[in-house]
């Protein structure tokens, strides 16, 4: 287990690490980069947790797309793409505190509720993908559909909204 | 490994978003933090898939992530139109609702 | 006793014409008048049966029908008594009484109560109204205001009547004051000329002032009956008995009768409150005669005799010498009969002798001579009436309407046969021509006075009836003898001094019907006018022989006097002295004598106030009235009215009003402080303070609304930790 761990908190401290990167950084791009390196440490985190195929869809959807998505709004919207002096707006303390604060209170909540040390996650073997589309297919089939039609909808809306005519 | 640590790592994760959502000037970086948190929650609902050994979290995870996906395409549609509208990303400027 | 018991009817139904002409009279073929002849016509009738069935009455008395008891009728002491003894039978009065109404123990109620001297006055007032209604159709004809005329008449007549045959006090105040307003609305009858509607406030005003004496006189009569007999009551008959009780105090009965005689001074001209009446000739003549001869100025002399118990106790007359009465009485004899002397016009030497007449009545009654002072009133109705309408048919026909004797009559008897015999025969009446009305009903009088000791009251009538003669000759003088000076100028405007000429306006005498188109001169008057001066004229001459002692007839005094009776004293009669019938002729001889030297012969004195400084003081002071109307209007008229109107305007304007202007004021400023104060700053402050506090908190609430996102999802992060964070605690 001891691997586990240490692999855990490696992951843990660049995932925490390219976040505070993400929304401190000077620099639009390298934001959007250091949300790649958030993501990805995501997905490490979910093989260690034995979900291979959300580890997988994440990398190809998230990296994947959506980054590449955030690159062409960055271009589009004439972002400048080197450094510039503040990225932030005059909130920032206010804002610090506001997020000090729901840290504070989440993380308490959620150690009042599940005592440190009393949770084990114990992991036979990686969760096969078959398990997850029966689940998709039959319990949840109509939360898919329903993403479905959103994706759909979402398509459609963003086509129409960002028509130049 | 315990729950623990990646519901605490969730939960940093989130705060760290909701900062960025907060602090920042730019649209698309507020999307990017947007990301964070989305991300905060993939990582809770899996912990607690692997916890529970139920295969419910992992799916809902894929949920969120298409959803996450479309809602970055829309979002990023609406930050192109304030752009041509507006001449810019920045979000101190779209206070039209100013009262 | 149909016509004693129905006598209400008298008054009743001239009251009904009169309502009935001031509705219908103008529509009529006549305008009113036919109705008035009617009305009074039947109550002339109506008064007639009246006089025989009383007269009846008295007849019966012999064989004990209609006789009352003095001691059985009211349960009463008969009271003090004169020198016969009494306790016969006297003729009980006709009552007839009906309660009006009656509060706190005080009864008001009208009725009639018929007796001789009822029946008398009745009977004088519907004959010479009966005539004057007669007369004045073609005196008044074509005048502008005829149907009025004969209303105001019917009126008259109908309060005349209401006074004569009241039964208690009250109702003859009514009576009295309707004549008074009567009188008013008669006098100012031309109103359009000031002077006449002067005339007539003031005639109006003086008897006023002696009304105040009458109300307080009818009121205490009701105590009078309260001290005798416990019960206060207005009734005639138990006033009149309680005076002569002895139960009441004399302070009190000389109280009653002094203010009763300042209303008969007032009322029947005499001084000093005369001076209305030369003045109320500027009315119609035939209202002079009617009004101001024969009927209304008799009223005081009448309340005189209803009341004589009241008078004869609380003046002392029994005792004789001098009282009050009989000196008003004969200073007005005298004053009246002075300034007749210095009169230009006809109608004014007319009136003063009318007030000098008068004064002999109240002369009379004041010396305890009741039965001849009565009589003179009832002669004394015809013959001055008579007089007034011969001057009024003087002027109708002979002086183109004027009645200054001086400027525009003169030789009218060649002219105007009928009427100078009938005004010859009426100056003879007056002036005491033996055999002739006037000389038995005068003689009376002053026998009267003698015998009763009130010497000096002798000769002062005597002097009066010196001086009645020497001025009405002077007036039969100018009008029916020497050239006639009217014609050749425009009648007199105005005579000299104030003399108040009736005035016709020029374009009502157009239509006169005299038959000639210019008024051709004089010529005797139509039918209509000399047929009431006969009648008049025969009243004159005859109604004298009803109490002439020369002859042993004392008709008169046994129908009228209510001798023996409870509620009349014990008088005596004089007998029949010839030496005093020849003073009496004597006087009215040199009276003859003195005219006839001074203005057909001019035998002496002729131009005398040219030459004498005196005479021409003495005339001056003639002329100017004793300078008692200048007192009056000047000094006491005018003294109230200056000081006392200007003083009652300077509280008016400054504090009457002022007092309104501060409340005034006080009400602006009271609504300037609420509406500045209270409205502006206060409420409105409340109500726009709440507004804008309520702006300004939007305001504030507004600054939150930036419209930027982030500030919103800043709210929202703090938000929700803070609630979840609470809910945290308060679930553990």
């Amino acid at each position: 287990m001891i691997a586990q761990n240490v692999a855990f908190g490696i992951l843990a401290a660049a995932i925490i690490a390219a976040a505070i990167g993400v929304v401190r950084s000077n620099n639009v791009v390298h934001a959007a980069l250091y949300l790649v390196v958030v993501l990805a440490g995501g997905a490490a985190q979910f093989i260690l947790l034995g979900a291979e195929f959300v580890a997988w869809v994440q990398v190809l959807v998230y990296i994947g797309a959506v980054i590449v998505l955030f690159l062409f709004g960055i271009m589009l919207t004439r972002a400048p793409m080197r450094s510039e002096d503040d990225l932030d707006n005059d909130q920032r303390w206010p804002g610090l505190v506001a997020a000090l604060f729901l840290a504070g209170i989440l993380s308490s909540l959620l150690l009042d509720q599940w005592k440190w040390g009393a949770t084990e996650i114990e992991l036979t073997e990686p969760t096969r993908t078959t398990e997850i589309t029966s689940a998709i297919f039959r319990t949840y089939i109509i939360p898919f559909e329903v993403v479905g039609v959103l994706l759909l909808a979402s398509l459609v809306g963003a086509v129409l909204l960002a028509r130049k005519d | 490994m315990l729950l623990n640590q990646f519901l605490l790592l969730g939960a940093v994760l989130f705060c760290i978003g909701v900062y960025g959502v907060l602090v920042r000037r730019n649209s698309v970086l507020v999307l990017m933090s947007i990301e964070l948190m989305l991300a905060a929650v993939n990582i809770n609902l899996v912990a607690f898939s692997a916890y529970h050994d139920n295969v419910a979290g992992q799916a809902f995870a894929l949920f969120v992530l298409t959803i996450a996906a479309a809602e970055v395409g829309v979002g990023l549609a609406i930050v192109l139109l304030i752009y041509r509208n507006l001449r810019s990303a920045d979000l101190d400027d779209v206070d039209v609702l100013k009262g | 006793m149909f016509f004693l018991d129905h006598a209400w009817l008298v008054p009743l139904i001239p009251a009904v014409s009169f309502v009935v002409i001031l509705l219908f009279g103008k529509r009529m073929p006549k305008q009113g008048s036919e109705v008035g002849v009617a009305a009074l016509g039947a109550s002339f009738v109506l008064a007639c049966g009246a006089v025989v069935q009383w007269i009846q009455r008295v007849g019966d008395l012999e064989e004990g029908e209609g006789a009352g008891h003095a001691l059985a009728a009211f349960g009463q002491s008969v009271g003090r008594l004169g020198a016969e003894a009494h306790g016969g039978p006297f003729v009980e009065p006709v009552v007839h009484h009906a309660t009006w109404f009656s509060w706190g123990g005080v009864e008001l109620g009208v009725g009639t109560q018929i007796d001789g001297l009822a029946v008398m006055m009745m009977f004088v007032v519907t004959t010479i109204s009966l005539l004057v209604h007669v007369y004045s159709l073609e005196y008044m004809r074509d005048d502008r205001r005829f149907t009025h005329y004969y209303a105001a008449l019917s009126l008259f007549s109908a309060s005349m009547l209401l006074l004569v045959v009241a039964d208690n006090t009250l109702q003859l105040l009514v009576g009295w004051e309707l004549v008074g307003l009567c009188s008013f609305m008669l006098i100012g009858h031309w109103w359009e000329e000031q002077p006449n509607s002067n005339a007539a406030l003031k005639a109006f005003l003086t008897t006023r002032t002696g009304d105040i004496g009458l109300l307080c006189g009818v009121i205490m009569t009701f105590f009078l009956v309260e001290r005798a007999t416990g019960e206060g009551s207005f009734n005639i008959l138990q006033v009149n008995e309680a005076a002569l009780s002895g139960d009441v105090g004399h302070t009190l009965l000389l109280w009653t009768a002094a203010a009763l005689l300042l209303g008969i001074i007032g009322k029947s001209g005499q001084f000093p409150l005369h001076t209305w009446l030369p003045d109320a000739m500027a009315g119609p003549t035939p209202v002079s005669a009617l009004i101001h001869a024969a009927t209304m100025v008799v009223a005081g002399v009448y309340l005189g005799a209803r009341l004589f118990p009241v008078f004869y106790e609380g003046f002392s007359i029994a005792d004789g010498g001098v009282n009050v009465m009989a000196l008003v009485g004969g200073i007005t004899v005298l004053v009246g009969a002075s300034l007749a002397f210095v009169q230009h016009d006809i109608k004014k030497v007319l009136a003063y002798s009318t007030i000098s007449q008068l004064g002999y009545m109240v002369m009379g009654l004041g010396v305890g001579a009741w039965i001849a002072a009565v009589f003179h009133l009832f002669t004394h109705a015809f013959f001055k009436a008579n007089l007034f309408l011969g001057a009024g048919s003087v002027s109708h026909s002979g002086s183109h309407h004027s009645f200054d004797m001086v400027r525009d009559m003169g030789g009218l008897r060649k002219h105007m046969p009928q009427t100078f015999i009938t005004f010859l025969v009426g100056t003879a009446a007056l002036t005491g021509f033996p055999l002739l009305a006037g000389f038995f009903s005068k003689d009376e009088i002053l026998a009267s006075a003698d015998n009763n000791d009130f010497q000096f009251f002798f000769w002062v009538g005597m002097i009066g009836a010196v001086m009645t003669a020497a001025y009405m000759v002077r007036a039969i003088y100018y009008v029916f003898f020497g050239e006639y000076r009217g014609g050749d100028h425009a009648p007199a405007a105005h005579g000299n001094g104030d003399d108040l000429v009736e005035h016709h306006l020029a374009d009502d005498q157009e239509a006169h019907g005299h038959g000639d188109a210019a008024h051709a001169g004089p010529h005797e008057s139509p039918g209509l006018i000399t047929v009431p001066l006969w009648i008049l004229t025969f009243f004159s001459a005859f109604a004298g022989y009803l109490l002439a002692p020369m002859f042993h007839i004392e008709k008169f005094t046994e129908w009228v006097e209510p001798t023996g009776a409870p509620f009349f004293p014990a008088l005596s009669h004089p007998e029949f002295e010839w030496s005093k019938a020849l003073i009496a002729i004597a006087a009215a001889a040199i009276g003859y004598a003195l005219a006839y030297l001074f203005y057909w012969r001019r035998a002496y004195a002729q131009d005398l106030a040219q030459r004498n400084a005196l005479a021409r003081a003495g005339k001056t002071l003639l002329v100017n009235k004793y300078y008692l109307d200048d007192l009056y209007e000047g000094v006491v008229v005018g003294g109230t009215k200056g000081p006392v109107a200007r003083a009652a305007y300077w509280v008016n304007q400054h504090v009457i009003d002022n007092v309104l202007n501060l409340a005034g004021r006080g009400a602006m400023s009271a609504g300037r402080f609420t509406y500045n104060i209270v409205d502006q700053r206060v409420v409105d402050g409340a109500v726009n303070g709440l507004a804008v506090g309520t702006g300004d908190a939007g305001g504030a609430v507004r600054k939150i609304q930036t419209g930027r996102l982030q500030r919103y999802a800043l709210l929202l992060v703090l938000s929700v930790g803070a609630f979840s964070a609470w809910l945290w605690i308060y679930t553990n």
